[in-house]
Order: structure tokens, then C-alpha cells, then sequence
């Protein structure tokens, strides 16, 4: 009984254990623990000094160019609003991380990461990455900081992000294609820990989201709550309170849990995760909808929700976004998900792609799959609501790497 | 006492350590499996090992990985390699059997089902890579309620200050992965290990094998010699590999090669 008790607050997780409620914790093979172990003390003492904070600071402004800005969708405001009742249709605004440098979000966690192994006395840095755009902050983040990088990528997203493995390359990263499995994000993920555990005494390994073993779903979230720590400021210069609503995309979750985090113990504060309908979730294999169409277990050192079959054999997932079709989430959505805090809802393939097109339009903003996908949501639910209502939406990326993929669903040929 | 534990002190008497070989359950087909594991004591294996397929192994190299999702493909399943120890146990009540895999099956399975299952199967011991001790709570206790012992890893990261912590959650035996790295890609250094076994015995009474990086009778030989046992894993599920045809499948010689793989196993354990 006692667990369906909410707690005092939202914001108090992981335990010492790594665990949020009964999600997270570190499920690595013994090799690795250790250095999981040192990975936790190193942040814990980087997060005491002040002087790392500053640091990291630093880069975001005069190197990522935040804060990004908080803008009003006027465009997409109308167009909701002249679908919906009189009084109805609510205000849109967009979080604009599109703009940071490397055109995502990624980059807020990569920098932290890498202050971090640099005072670890790391030499080298891997990462996995599906879209490309973890890849790609990684690489560029080693190329400032004179780091060799090596970024796993799923043979697959190799062939359908040729943009973003380019970039990577051209930034001095070594790309390594994995062809096990199905060669996407999953096995690339496989991959780096296989490629960790070899290289443990000089490697760090830059996880991209808030997934994989204690401490990195808490590091890459304090990380990316930069998101919603200006959203909070930047919201009440321009309307005097909160947002009502967040809609932020939801692959392994880390755009969303940065928007979310710092108003999670604001209860007049909505919450939305969309994830990744694909052909929708109704579909077995067709989708990458961990949370509502997928249930807990354990893979890449945490138990969360995942797809898997009835054996425990984890399934692939399949979405339009390269970036969305990882089969798990990280745990601490897994546990606002059971807490009933933040509501997962998920949005198709098609409807993304409509979303994609009509931001091009309307907004002048191609914004990244994965932002399409919380847009997709947003134009169901907006016109729903009051007017007065304020939906502040994480634009956690901009569409460049996604324009071959929209162009050949499209019939084009570029 | 357990089967292992009688195994380790009828060998400690004949004074010579142990040969434990390994089979992934399924690969390449289930009733080739059943072969290599019905062979395996009459070939000189002492304790033997079954791989439980996994879509995510994370520990294993490619070739560990490719048996795994030959298994997967030929069906196998937690209850499939369960039936397979039932039915191996009926003939061969002394042999002790390890299972080695991962949590997310056991899980969807259920833990306790599980613990039950396996004990009632003549399951001995299990060996779950991605549960390091301080996650060992969903399984240990009602596998070792049970009867079975949970064998854990040790590693050459494993630093003094941690070791104490593997080594009391650990029953049966210890099994030192010899190399930092994943199964099957590069060979033990002996001097490594000559340093290295030393340090852990001064830890535990417990007897200790060393897997990963073994490889070649040689090796098996000297791991033995040095600690109390040998896992020898990726080099025979190799050998099976290349015995198959185009499309995967066994050919009438497969299981014999295997099989006479562990018997040079086994005489270079008995030295």
C-alpha cells in the first residue's frame, strides 16, 4: 500500500542506491562496477565546487549561446485556434534549444560529462549515439577539449544519418558502424559498454540520455534542467507565472526531463512525455512507446520500462525519428510514469511528419523529428484547451539531419 | 553439501583443479545442445556451464553473442534450458550445472517462480553478469533459500576495498574474469593471474576458476594450476561455429568436434 503514497516531493530522487522508487539502480557486470562507482564520487565532489559549476556555465553562454531563447508560436497559436471552440485553443510557446550550438539539447550534458572525465584524468571518450546528434555534441565537445572520441552508431542510423556521421568525422571522431542486432541505438549501446569494460583504466563513456546505470540518468538530468530553469525565469518575464502545460519529446528522455525537473514539485504544472507512436502502438514491433506500450525490466545497467516479449528478450523499436526508437526510457520517467506525475502519451509517425512540415510553415522553424513528435501532441491538445492556457514545448532540435529522411517519406528526391 | 562443493572437494583430493566448460543452450539447434551437454562429463568436463540466450548481452564478444542469437532462433527460451538440465539430470546426478545469463529473463519469468523452477531442475548455481551485489536483493536470498549458489564475478578492477563485499555474497565458487574485457577477445596474462589469485584468496575460502581468455589446453592447464578451476567458453562455442553449414545448421560431426575439443581441455587439466 505504501507505495502508491506520493511522496513530499518529486524532486528527491535517486536514493543512494541509484533507484527512483523501484526504477534505476546499477545493473553492470562487475568490471564495470567499480567505475561506475568512481563516475558517482567524481560527480558528487564536480557538483560540490563551485568552480565546476562555473566552468560549465562558461561554455553554455559563450559557447552554446544560452540561454536559448523562450518563443511565443503565434503561428501555430492561430492555427489551433481556428480549429477550437470560441474561448478555446491554448498559447504555444517553444523552448528553443534548436539554437544551441550542434543544433540539440545533447550538448547541456555533453560539456558537463566532459569537464567531468577531464578531472578524472580521462584520455579518451566514447559515446553511443542513434540520430546522430549525441555523436555529434560529443565530437564536437572532444574537438574543443583535444580529446580522442569515439562514437557508436548502429549500422542502419549510419546509412539513414549520413549528415551527422559526416559532422562527426569532420570534427576528428572516430565512427564506429555496429552491425550486431538490428544496428541501431540498442546495439550501439551494447557496443560502448562492450568497448567500456576493455578500455576501463583511461575511458569515459558519455551517455547521451538519462538512461543506463546510477549515477548518469541523475547527472544527465541535473545537466539538462538548465532547460527548465530558464523556462521558469524566461516564463515569467513574458506572462508573470508558470506554464501550465510542458510537452517535450520522449526517446530516453533526457529533452524532458530537463524541462520537467525544476517544476516537478509545482502542482499546477501539467506534464506531457510524448513518445514515439511509430505505426502505433497497437502494432508489436512498430513502435518505440516503452512506457505505455512496454512494461519493467532490466537493460543498460537500470530497470526501467522497456519493449520486450513475453521471455524477456528485448524487442526492437521502431520509429521515424532515428533518435526515438530506442526500446527503453530512463528510469525516473519509468517512476513519474507509475506516481502518475507526468502523463506519456505518444504520437505516430504520421502525425510527426504533418507536425514537421506545418512548423516549417508556420513558424519558419524545421524543427528535428523528435520535437515533431511533441508538436504532433500539442496540436491535438491545444485546441482543447482555455485560451489563457500557456503550453511551453521543448524544441530540443532542429531538422537538418531529418530532411532526407522527411524528404523520402515525402516522395522527393533530393 | 551442494553438488558443487562436493565436486571441488572430490577434486581438491585428486589434487588437481577443474575443467568447466561452456554451452549456449539452443545453439545452434536444441537437440545439438542437448548432445554437446549429454558428452560433456564423459569428455572430462567437471562442472559444466549453460549460456542462457539473451538479445542484450552485454559482457559477451561477437562470438558468444552470434550463439546466443542462434538459440534465440532456434527458440530457446528460461524454461527451454530449464528442461534441458531436467532432462541431462536424469543420467547424471553429480555433474553440477551453472547457468549464466542475464536478469531481464529471469525476471520476466519471475524470480521466485524461477529459483523454484531451477532448483527443482537440478540447477546448482547461477551466475548473473549484470547483477553486481548490490542489486542481488530480486534473486539472491531465495536462490541460496533454495539450495543454489549464486557465483559471483570478480574482476581485475575488483580493488581490495570492494572485494569483501563480491566475495560474502558469493556461495559455491568465484569466478575470476581473467582479463578486462568481453568473453573471447584477447588471452590471460599468466603473470597477471599469478598475482592476482593470491589476492583474492586471502579473501575467501571459497575455490576460484578463471574465465574469460581461456582458451587453449595450455591455458586451461595453467588456470587450473593457478587457481582451482577453468571456464573455457568462446573457444569451443568457436569450434562449434565453424562446424556448422551455410545455413547454420549442425552436421553429423559437429557435437565430436566439440566434444574432443573439451577431452584436450580435460588432459591438459589433469596435467
Amino acid at each position: 500500500m505504501n507505495q502508491l503514497l506520493k511522496p513530499n516531493t518529486f524532486k528527491s530522487g535517486p536514493d543512494s542506491a541509484g533507484r527512483f522508487g523501484g526504477f534505476g539502480g546499477r545493473y553492470v557486470a562487475e568490471t564495470l562496477m567499480p567505475l561506475i562507482l568512481e563516475v558517482e564520487a567524481a560527480y558528487a565532489k564536480a557538483k560540490a565546487d563551485p568552480s565546476f559549476d562555473a566552468e560549465w556555465r562558461r561554455l553554455l553562454k559563450d559557447y552554446v549561446g544560452r540561454p536559448s531563447p523562450l518563443w511565443y508560436a503565434e503561428r501555430v497559436t492561430e492555427h489551433c485556434r481556428a480549429q477550437a471552440e470560441p474561448g478555446k485553443g491554448a498559447k504555444v510557446y517553444f523552448k528553443r534549444d534548436e539554437l544551441n550550438h550542434t543544433g540539440a539539447h545533447k550538448i547541456n550534458a555533453v560539456l558537463g560529462q566532459i569537464l567531468l572525465a577531464k578531472r578524472m584524468g580521462k584520455k579518451r571518450i566514447i559515446a553511443e549515439t542513434g540520430a546522430g546528434q549525441h555523436g555529434v555534441a560529443t565530437a564536437t565537445a572532444c574537438a574543443l577539449f583535444n580529446l580522442p572520441c569515439t562514437v557508436f552508431m548502429g549500422a542502419t542510423d549510419v546509412e539513414r544519418q549520413q549528415p551527422n556521421v559526416f559532422r562527426m568525422k569532420l570534427l576528428g571522431a572516430e565512427v564506429v558502424a555496429v552491425t550486431s542486432g538490428a544496428a541501431t541505438l540498442k546495439d550501439a549501446m551494447n557496443e560502448a559498454l562492450r568497448h567500456w569494460v576493455a578500455n576501463v583504466e583511461d575511458t569515459y563513456y558519455c551517455i547521451g540520455t538519462v538512461a543506463g546505470p546510477h549515477p548518469y540518468p541523475m547527472m544527465v538530468r541535473d545537466f539538462q534542467s538548465v532547460i527548465g530553469e530558464e523556462t521558469r525565469v524566461q516564463m515569467q518575464e513574458a506572462e508573470g507565472r508558470l506554464p501550465d502545460l510542458l510537452v517535450a519529446a520522449i526517446g530516453g528522455g533526457s529533452n524532458a526531463m530537463g524541462l520537467f525537473y525544476p517544476f516537478l514539485d509545482d502542482p499546477s504544472v501539467q506534464m506531457h512525455g510524448v513518445e514515439a507512436g511509430g505505426h502505433g502502438i497497437e502494432t508489436v514491433t512498430g513502435h518505440a512507446a516503452s512506457l505505455t506500450g512496454g512494461r519493467p525490466g532490466v537493460l543498460h545497467g537500470n530497470r526501467t520500462y522497456l519493449l520486450q516479449d513475453e521471455f524477456g528478450q528485448i524487442l526492437e523499436g521502431h520509429s521515424i525519428s532515428a533518435g526515438l526508437d530506442y526500446p527503453g526510457v530512463g528510469p525516473e520517467h519509468s517512476w513519474l510514469h507509475e506516481l502518475g506525475r507526468v502523463q506519456y502519451v505518444n504520437a505516430t509517425d504520421k502525425e510527426a511528419l504533418d507536425a514537421f512540415q506545418l512548423c516549417s510553415r508556420l513558424e519558419g522553424i524545421i524543427p528535428a523529428l523528435e520535437p515533431a513528435h511533441a508538436l504532433a501532441h500539442v496540436l491535438k491538445v491545444a485546441p482543447t484547451l482555455p485560451a489563457e492556457t500557456l503550453i511551453v514545448m521543448n524544441m530540443c532540435g532542429r531538422g537538418d539531419k531529418d530532411i532526407f529522411t522527411v524528404a523520402g517519406h515525402l516522395g522527393v528526391k533530393l | 553439501m551442494s553438488r558443487i562443493a562436493a565436486k571441488f572437494a572430490a577434486l581438491k583430493a585428486e589434487g588437481r583443479g577443474a575443467l568447466i566448460p561452456f554451452l549456449e543452450a539452443y545453439d545452434p539447434d536444441p537437440a545439438t545442445s542437448m548432445a554437446i551437454l549429454r558428452g560433456m562429463p564423459g569428455a572430462g568436463a567437471d562442472l559444466i556451464e549453460i549460456g542462457v540466450p539473451f538479445t542484450d548481452p552485454m559482457a559477451d564478444g561477437p562470438i558468444i553473442q552470434l550463439a546466443g542469437q542462434r538459440g534465440l532462433k532456434a527458440g530457446a527460451t528460461l524454461a527451454g534450458t530449464l528442461a534441458m538440465v531436467r532432462d541431462f539430470r536424469a543420467e547424471d546426478d553429480a555433474t553440477p550445472v551453472i547457468l549464466m545469463g542475464y536478469l531481464n529473463p529471469i525476471l520476466s519469468y519471475g524470480a521466485d517462480r524461477f529459483v523454484t523452477d531451477a532448483a527443482a531442475s537440478g540447477v546448482d548455481g547461477l551466475i548473473v553478469v549484470d547483477m553486481p551485489p548490490e542489486e542481488a536483493e530480486v534473486l539472491a536470498p531465495a536462490a541460496q533459500a533454495a539450495g543454489m549458489d549464486i557465483i559471483r564475478l570478480v574482476a581485475p578492477t575488483t580493488d581490495d576495498a570492494r572485494l569483501p563485499l563480491v566475495l560474502n555474497a558469493s556461495s559455491g565458487f568465484v569466478y575470476y574474469v581473467a582479463i578486462t574485457g568481453i568473453t573471447g577477445t584477447r588471452s590471460a596474462d599468466p603473470e597477471a593471474l599469478r598475482a592476482a589469485i593470491p589476492r583474492i584468496r586471502a579473501h575467501t575460502d571459497l575455490p576460484i576458476a578463471i574465465g574469460f581468455g581461456v582458451r587453449t589446453p595450455e591455458q586451461a592447464g595453467f588456470a587450473a594450476k593457478v587457481a582451482d578451476g577453468a571456464v573455457v567458453a568462446s573457444a569451443l562455442i568457436d569450434t562449434l561455429a565453424k562446424s556448422l553449414d551455410e545455413q547454420g545448421r549442425a552436421r553429423p560431426d559437429s557435437v565430436r568436434k566439440v566434444l574432443d575439443q573439451v577431452r584436450a581441455l580435460a588432459a591438459a587439466v589433469r596435467g
